[in-house]
Parts: C-alpha cells; sequence; structure tokens
C-alpha cells in the first residue's frame, strides 16, 4: 500500500517551474500593454499615463488601410479554405479506401510540410511574374497565398469531427426516407458544425497571424496589419507600435474568450 | 448526374486538391528548376543550365586562385540554424513538461482555467510576441532598466543580435506548441500505473523513468518535431532578435532574393531547408509508427 500522504501525481519542483513558466509567458506581454499606455514618444521611456497612442492609432490612415486588409484577407481566405477544407474532409472520411485517397491526404497536408518562408519565395517568383503580365496588383494573390496554406488548418479540426461522429444517425435518416441532400443537410452538417467552427478560427487566426506570406507577396503601397508593424519597427520606433501590438493581443483574447465561453454553454 | 463513389469523392476534394498544387506545389517545382538556373544581373534568373547554386550552398571558388573551399558563412548559418532549433526543443521540452505536468494534475475544475492562460500566447500574433520579448532584453529594455536600477551592472547588458537572442524569441514564442501535446499524453496517462510500481517498492526517480516517461514520450515527441520544425524554417524572430549578426536558414534565404540577388542559391537553400524539415518529418513518422508496431506486438 502507498503509503499515507504519499501523493502520485506530485512532480517535486513542477508546480514551481509550471508558475515559473508562466511568468516568463506573461510578463513581457503585460509589460508592453503597460507601455502601450506610455504618453512620451520613445518605445518603452516612461513618461506617464495616456491613452494618445491608441488615438494616433485610430487616426493614422496606415493603419487604418492594413488593419482593413487584414480583416477582408483572413475573411476571404479563411471562409474559402474552410468551404474547401470542409469537401475534402467529406470526401476523405467515413469511406474504404479508394482509389487515390492516400495522394489527396498528402496534398492536403503537403503545405505544412514546408517551411512558410520557402513557399513565399516559390510564390513571390510566380506571381511577381503574373503581376508583371498582367497588372494586376489587388488582394487577389494575397487571398489565393493565405486560402491555400490555411486549407490544411480547417481540414485538420473538421476531419477530426466527421471521424468521431456516429454514422448510423445518417443511416437513419436515410432509413426514415431522407434524400441523401436531405440528410446531409438536416443531419450530417449540424453535427459537423463545431468542427467547421473550429477549423474557420483556426484558419482566420493563422492568416491574421502571417507575415512572411504576405511581406513577400504583397504589391507596393499594400499592407496588412502584420507587415505593417514589421514596417514600423524597421522606420519609426515610437510607442504607437505597442499600442497597436496591444490592440492585436486584445483581439486574440477576445477570440479565445469567445471560443472558451462557446465550448463551455454547451457542456 | 450518376458518378462513382470514387470520383464523387475525388470532385469533393478538387477545388482543395486544385488549390494546393496550384498555390504551393506547383510553385515548390518552379523552385527547383530555378535552383538550376543562372542567376541575373538584376535578381531573377538566365534560362541558362548551371549547377553553380547548388555548389554555393555549401562551398565558395577563391576570387584569385579558384580553389575551392567550405563556405564558412553559409556553413555557420546551416549549423547554427540546427543548433538554435535543437536547443529551442530542448529548452521548451524542459520548461513545457513539468508545466504540462502541473497543468494535468490539477483537479479537473481548474484545469481550464491554466489552458486557456496557455491558449492565449499560443493564439497571439507571432510578431507582436517577438516584439513583446525584444522589450524585454533590448539595452534600453526592461531587463537591463532593473539590473541598473539594482546597481547589478554599470553598463546596459548587449543581449540583441546574438544566438542567445535568438533561442530566447524562439523559446519563447514556441512554447505553447511544446507544453499543448505533452500535457495531452500526460492527461491520458493512468495514475494507477504509477501507484503500482510505488507499491512494488519502485522509487520516484525509477517509477518516473521506467513508467511515466515511455508512457508520456510520444507526447514530448510530437512537441519536439512542433516546435523544431517552425524553429528550422523560423525568419521573423531570428530576424528581430538576430538582425543581421545571427541570421538564420530563412534570413539567409530571404537574402538572396533582396540585396543578394543569386535567387539560384536561395532557390538551393529554400531546397536544402526542405529537405530539412522533411528528414525531420520522416525521423518522426518512423519513431512513433514503430512504438505503434511494438504496442500491438
Amino acid at each position: 500500500m502507498v503509503e499515507r500522504g504519499f501523493n502520485v501525481k506530485r512532480l517535486p519542483g513542477a508546480a514551481l517551474m509550471a508558475v515559473t513558466c508562466f511568468v516568463i509567458l506573461y510578463i513581457p506581454m503585460v509589460i508592453l500593454v503597460a507601455y502601450s499606455f506610455n504618453s512620451g514618444k520613445v518605445i518603452g521611456n516612461w513618461e506617464g499615463l495616456s491613452l494618445k497612442w491608441y488615438g494616433a492609432a485610430f487616426q493614422n490612415a496606415a493603419f487604418l488601410d492594413a488593419a482593413i486588409n487584414s480583416l477582408i484577407l483572413a475573411t476571404s481566405a479563411s471562409v474559402l479554405a474552410t468551404l474547401m477544407a470542409t469537401m475534402a474532409a467529406i470526401a476523405t472520411t467515413r469511406t474504404a479506401k479508394f482509389r487515390g485517397d492516400g495522394t489527396i491526404h498528402i496534398i492536403l497536408n503537403q503545405p505544412l510540410m514546408v517551411p512558410e518562408i520557402v513557399l513565399a519565395i516559390a510564390l513571390l517568383i510566380i506571381i511577381g511574374q503574373i503581376k508583371q503580365a498582367t497588372g494586376y496588383t489587388g488582394l487577389g494573390f494575397l487571398i489565393a497565398a493565405h486560402t491555400t496554406f490555411c486549407i490544411p488548418f480547417a481540414y485538420l479540426p473538421i476531419r477530426a469531427r466527421l471521424e468521431g461522429m456516429d454514422l448510423s444517425l445518417e443511416a437513419a435518416a436515410a432509413d426514415l426516407y431522407a434524400s441523401r441532400f436531405y440528410a446531409f443537410r438536416r443531419v450530417t452538417l449540424p453535427l459537423l458544425a463545431p468542427g467547421i467552427m473550429a477549423g474557420f478560427m483556426l484558419a482566420f487566426v493563422i492568416s491574421l497571424d502571417d507575415l512572411v506570406m504576405s511581406d513577400f507577396l504583397k504589391s507596393p503601397g499594400q499592407e496588412t496589419l502584420p507587415t505593417y508593424l514589421m514596417g514600423e519597427l524597421r522606420r519609426n520606433l515610437t510607442s504607437e507600435i505597442y499600442a497597436i501590438s496591444s490592440l492585436l493581443l486584445l483581439i486574440s483574447v477576445l477570440i479565445v474568450a469567445g471560443s472558451w465561453v462557446a465550448t463551455r454553454k454547451k457542456n | 448526374m450518376i458518378l462513382s463513389e470514387t470520383s464523387r469523392r475525388w470532385v469533393l476534394a478538387t477545388p482543395a486538391v486544385v488549390a494546393i498544387m496550384l498555390f504551393s506545389i506547383l510553385p515548390l517545382g518552379v523552385v527547383l528548376a530555378y535552383s538550376f538556373l543562372t542567376p541575373g544581373d538584376f535578381g531573377n534568373v538566365k534560362w541558362i543550365f548551371s549547377t553553380d547554386g547548388w555548389f554555393s550552398v555549401l562551398f565558395e571558388r577563391d576570387i584569385f586562385d579558384d580553389t575551392l573551399a567550405l563556405s564558412d558563412a553559409h556553413l555557420t548559418i546551416l549549423l547554427r540554424s540546427i543548433g538554435l532549433s535543437l536547443a529551442t526543443t530542448l529548452l521548451t521540452l524542459l520548461f513545457g513538461l513539468p508545466t504540462a505536468w502541473f497543468i494535468a494534475t490539477r483537479p479537473a475544475t481548474q484545469r481550464g482555467f491554466w489552458l486557456f492562460l496557455l491558449t492565449i500566447p499560443f493564439w497571439t500574433n507571432l510578431l507582436v510576441r517577438t516584439i513583446a520579448v525584444q522589450e524585454m532584453i533590448r539595452s534600453e529594455g526592461v531587463f537591463n532598466k532593473v539590473l541598473l536600477a539594482l546597481g547589478i551592472i554599470e553598463e546596459p547588458l548587449q543581449m540583441m543580435f546574438t544566438n542567445f537572442a535568438v533561442l530566447l524569441g524562439m523559446a519563447y514564442v514556441f512554447l505553447p506548441l511544446m507544453v499543448l501535446p505533452v500535457y495531452a499524453a500526460i492527461e491520458k496517462f493512468d495514475f494507477r500505473l504509477a501507484e503500482a510500481s510505488y507499491d512494488l517498492y519502485a522509487s520516484r526517480l525509477y517509477c518516473l523513468r521506467r513508467v511515466i516517461l515511455p508512457l508520456v514520450r510520444p507526447g514530448m515527441i510530437a512537441g519536439s518535431i512542433l516546435v523544431f520544425v517552425p524553429s528550422l524554417g523560423a525568419y521573423v524572430t531570428p530576424r528581430i532578435m538576430g538582425g543581421g549578426k545571427s541570421m538564420m536558414l530563412g534570413n539567409l534565404i530571404e537574402m538572396q532574393f533582396g540585396p543578394g540577388r543569386n535567387w539560384p542559391l536561395g532557390a538551393a537553400l529554400s531546397i536544402t531547408l526542405t529537405i530539412l524539415v522533411l528528414v525531420a518529418l520522416v525521423w518522426y513518422t518512423r519513431l512513433t509508427s514503430g512504438r505503434t508496431e511494438r504496442n500491438h506486438g
């Protein structure tokens, strides 16, 4: 018998390391946010409490343009990627092996196996030529690139959800004379919805997070939030950078909290 | 429209497959082709076959006597990329394992809270998190300010643009990628097994080494690959933390397409990086599939 008071789940030092770990994770972010309320212009040089850099950011046309671009880009890329990934996930699950299923699987995961910088260079070569040939310099290129690397991220949770689903429900729908389409719309799709939502959110955040791909493929004058922030980091180091960074941080906190509340409610 | 089951499935998968073929696989093919061409005068390439790009990945020709030598600069960057990625993996494992253990052994009602705390940095913009670490260690940054105020140092420590800065930055941004899979493995661990081993007079260390670690190892391997692969291809973090002084492969590649104006070399370096990542992934697949076979056998 294990002696009294002996806890098998105790690992000496684990709690201390874990707390250190969380402190290390949060201190830099907390300090960044604190400095965003600095009234001084020089970053990291505290002069007093002020909201002026948030005000400056919201009056800064370049920042607002970048924010709008990021929003359009992340929304269209994640919607397109989720749509394609859902179709692909339905095609590759709940089936006996079919000709080429291994190939489809490898292709769908391929963007995950290649470093982002390599993919960015590869697309730069091709898209540079298309830009020259057609003269089109819009967001289309970025949307296509983002959609592509978002597909595997959207695909994985949707596929996982489908694999865990009970086939008998659809069989029951079919027994009750539901047409294939009706069964899909009224049985499969509602059950699949949490997976689709998870895939969509992952794709959205991955697209919003991307700097490398956008930095290489953007046309002159075109900025997304991360490329704008990177540019400012090179050009003028003012406290506005920390205000913008804090806003991006706020977006992720809202997304995480939102999904948290959504899953909690269901449970 | 009557389609066979196979073609119906192929039709459904087509949009995703076509998008990835067009915007990922085809461009990679172009990169491979470009690595065998001649650099153009103002960037781009001339369509003349050449293996110079591949040659320059590791070697350089002396401009005076035409002798061959290993390219010190490229070799340093290659070794640094591999070394820093391994160090990042070890460092995140060192901090990640106890953290994952801590979260997994909390009562079920508290686990959610700790996971929530871990998910926020995980979903936060990588550039923002890199800027946050930079603020900590730059010469006018928080760390130096505190040390100066305490009188421990008289001159600010120059920590930016060193291997240490890159390692710190990468470990910071990739840490959640290590904790989550290790946590998933520990959470599934049946602690009655540990209890049984203690009943059989195993010491704490023996139990950890022979009972817990073997069962948690798949999670550790998954976490390691999740950290190692993006570290190897990292571009943003080494660029900010390492600058021109502590470049990694990703930055060297970018340089060839920018000021370096040697696209074939950049293309050859890109393929090299991709191969390194694939080797890591194949090693991972081997390791994990071997394990399941043994479990069944």
